[in-house]
């Protein structure tokens, strides 16, 4: 469903992807873990067309689409999510509105009908109780006031809601508590198919003890410079990066 | 990548034709341009007034002409030739039409392109509309009803014919003809407006709605509204305008004033989309209005609510005299300037019986090449013991060529009063619209949905027929603005 092919992107000038060669096929789980710095949240960005990168170099397909032609909310129309590592707030913006508007955006893109009320409050009833977000949350500000797990279970259970086709989790966990991340985790398992993707950006392990990657990839410097089973990660926790710094003939 | 220069993208998004630019064909009756005691005369006599409103207008006039226009707000407003105006126009019509099917249909239709078709508001929201067309008020309903309890809406020169003692008694009490240029102005020329009254004890059961209309080119619009609720009373007054796009600018100086006896309240809601002018800043309406209410009574309240996304300058600050013990003044606005709109608008509490409270809550959003000022005054009198303000002051803006100013003035005469201020500018954040857009939601309606957001405390206050209808306008004035 998504390849990436030499992707080169850089803000202000600076380059920070320097060659990114990926492939995701439905069904799949994708991790990607790296030092600070190395790129992870820019490729998340550079995906969903968020306009402060600029990418110099390289090509993205989505669904044999030109991905990098299309606006940001074209490419959430297509079926692309990103769970942001920092949800924004949109004071006096209720959920319920501003995900009632994104819903019939996604339809009227499919050629659907919009909604009627009743059918998207009932849907949100549904989508609400996979990540055991309560009424009251929902009827609030989009993330006003939220705690940082209520923002992170916010994300998904507005992924539930668009069911996107491949979903980008940027550093989720950072921020959660143990039972909220077993909240987080718990939905984006329960959302998983055989027609949809996930690629998880993460920091530790701990994630991926309850999502289960099938590829895992170390970036490093803008570049995958590794890529391997769950075990990787598994020894990057134990070990950290500098063994891959020396394999890379930096130490 | 399409999205490289948001600016470029949010500046699509605010550039959006005026919706309502279509001129009604109907035979108008207009007097010769030009002001003179000859024209007031004239109009005067076209209304078939009584000396005592002719005395009044007359005497505005000879002030009028001491006067010159005040240059303090922060507008740039072209120099007026206030004698290439015409001061009457008046759609030709027999008698006054009884019934819709009376009306002439020309201007019914004009009507339904506001989407305010009459048999709808009269069927579905129960507001009774007293619509008003260049000057002369064509249909006046639920009159009937709103008669049973003693309550009187009608046209202005109705009321004048019907209920003189009520418009002698209170006409000026509250902005005297000597108050400011346009008062004058207004004072000596003003052709129809709406009047009101709500009697002793009485709620009324319905929102009194006008919809103020120019139509004719080259006619200035001088309404008068006066509304005066009696002990005990309340009511909820609507005024909407839309006016029909025109190359000339045109002048309107209306004037409200609201009187507030003893416990009662008023609630005064303004949603105004007057023509802007066109994306070059040609054309559009002048907007320079006085309203004011008089708290005259212990434990009175007036709320004004104001919507205002029309006109190419505005100069506008709806007031409360709180002269009764315990009154209660209050002013929500927001106020949206685009492309080279103006506007100068805020409030005025004036603080005289003890205990008195103000609220201002005033929400400006600036886009284009706009400049959007707010002015405001507290001003506590020494015997105003315990008074309490609170202000708050936000300005959102949505490009980089807008201006947002902020110009609170404070007067406090007395100790115990506490007088609180916050203000805020932002821009509009681009993190907010990047999370919209993935989420599916294109920049226009993001940006709709950021700016009702951020105006949300104050749409909250007008009534709910109404909101929805402020909510899309909010959007529709916004489109191609961001950047």
């Amino acid at each position: 469903m998504l390849k990436i092919t030499d992707l080169h992107a850089s803000i202000n000038g600076k380059e920070i992807l320097k060659g990114i060669d990926l492939v995701v096929k439905p069904g799949e789980v994708h991790a990607i873990m790296g030092p600070n710095g190395s790129g992870k949240s820019t490729l998340s960005a550079v995906l969903t067309g968020n306009p402060a990168y600029e990418v110099t170099r390289g090509s993205v397909e989505f669904y044999g689409k030109d991905l990098l032609a299309l606006s940001p909310e074209d490419r959430s129309h297509e079926g692309l999510f990103l769970s942001f590592q920092y949800p924004v707030e949109i004071p006096g913006v209720s959920m319920v509105n501003f995900m009632r508007t994104a819903v019939n955006e996604q339809r009227k893109y499919r050629g659907l009908e919009p909604l009627s009320a009743t059918d998207f409050l009932k849907l949100m009833r549904e989508k609400r109780a996979i990540v055991e977000l309560d009424n009251k949350l929902a009827s609030r500000s989009v993330n006003e006031g939220f705690s940082g797990g209520e923002k992170k279970r916010n994300e998904i259970f507005q992924m539930a809601m668009l069911e996107p086709r491949l979903s980008i989790l940027d550093e989720t966990d950072s921020g959660l508590d143990i039972d909220a991340l077993r909240i987080v985790a718990g939905g984006v398992n329960k959302l998983k198919s055989e027609k949809n993707a996930t690629i998880v950006i993460t920091h530790y392990q701990r994630l991926l003890d309850y999502i289960a990657p099938d590829f895992v990839h170390v970036l490093y410097k803008g570049r995958i410079v590794k890529s391997g089973g769950p075990e990787l990660a598994l020894e990057l926790e134990e070990r950290g990066y500098d063994w891959i710094k020396k394999e890379l003939g930096e130490i | 990548m399409k999205q490289d220069n948001p600016n470029e993208i949010l500046s699509d998004v605010t550039v959006n034709e005026y919706k309502y630019g279509f001129v009604t064909d109907i035979e108008t009756d207009i007097i010769p341009k030009g002001l003179s005691e000859e024209i007031i005369r004239h109009i005067s006599q076209k209304k078939g007034e009584p000396e005592w409103l002719l005395d009044f207008r007359l005497k505005a006039y000879a002030y009028w002409k001491t006067l010159e226009m005040p240059h303090w707000a922060h507008l740039t407003i072209p120099e007026i030739d206030y004698q290439a105006i015409s001061y009457y126009a008046a759609p030709k019509t027999k008698a006054a039409p009884k019934s819709l099917e009376e009306v002439d249909p020309e201007l019914r239709k004009t009507f339904d392109k506001l989407g305010i078709s009459l048999e709808e508001q009269m069927k579905l929201s129960g507001v009774a509309v007293d619509a008003v067309m260049d000057s002369v008020s064509v249909r006046t309903t639920f009159r009937e009803k709103l008669a049973e309890l003693g309550v009187i809406f009608c046209s202005f020169s109705e009321a004048v014919k019907d209920y003189p003692d009520l418009v002698k008694r209170y006409l000026g009490s509250v902005v005297s003809y000597r108050d400011n240029f346009f008062a004058a102005l207004n004072s000596a020329v003003f052709s129809d407006g709406s009047f009101v009254y709500i009697p002793k004890g009485v709620r009324c059961p319905m929102e009194l709605s006008t919809y103020f209309r120019i139509n004719a080119a080259n006619t200035g619009q001088f309404e008068r509204t006066l509304i005066v609720a009696d002990d005990d009373s309340y009511v909820s007054y609507l005024e909407g305008c839309t006016a029909p796009m025109r190359d000339e600018n045109q002048l309107h100086a209306a004037i409200v004033e609201i009187v507030v006896h003893d416990r009662a309240e008023v609630k005064y809601s303004t949603v105004q989309n007057w023509y802007p002018g066109d994306k070059e800043g040609k054309g559009g309406i002048y907007n320079f209005v006085t309203k004011r209410g008089m708290c005259k009574g212990d434990h009175s309240k007036l709320s004004w609510t104001q919507v205002e996304t029309g006109s190419a300058i505005t100069w506008k600050y709806p007031s409360c005299v709180l002269a009764g013990d315990h009154s209660v003044g209050e002013f929500y606005s927001v106020a949206v300037t685009n492309n080279y709109q103006q506007a100068d608008t805020g409030t005025k509490m004036i603080h005289i019986g003890k205990n008195t409270r103000s609220t201002i809550v005033s929400k400006g959003i600036s886009a284009g090449r706009s400049q959007n000022s707010y002015r405001g005054l507290v001003k506590v009198l020494p015997g105003a013991e315990n008074a309490r303000n609170f202000t708050q002051c936000d300005s959102l803006l949505l490009s980089s060529d807008c201006g947002a100013h902020t110009f609170p003035y404070m007067d406090i005469q007395n100790d115990t009063a506490i007088v609180e201020h916050e203000a805020t500018t932002s821009k509009i954040n681009e993190d907010q619209i990047f999370y919209c857009n993935q989420r599916g939601i294109p920049t226009e309606d993001a940006v709709g949905l950021i700016v009702n957001g951020y105006a949300k405390e104050v749409m909250n206050k007008l009534p709910m027929e109404f909101a929805v209808e402020a909510q899309k306008l909010l959007q529709i004035s916004l489109e191609g603005s961001v950047g």
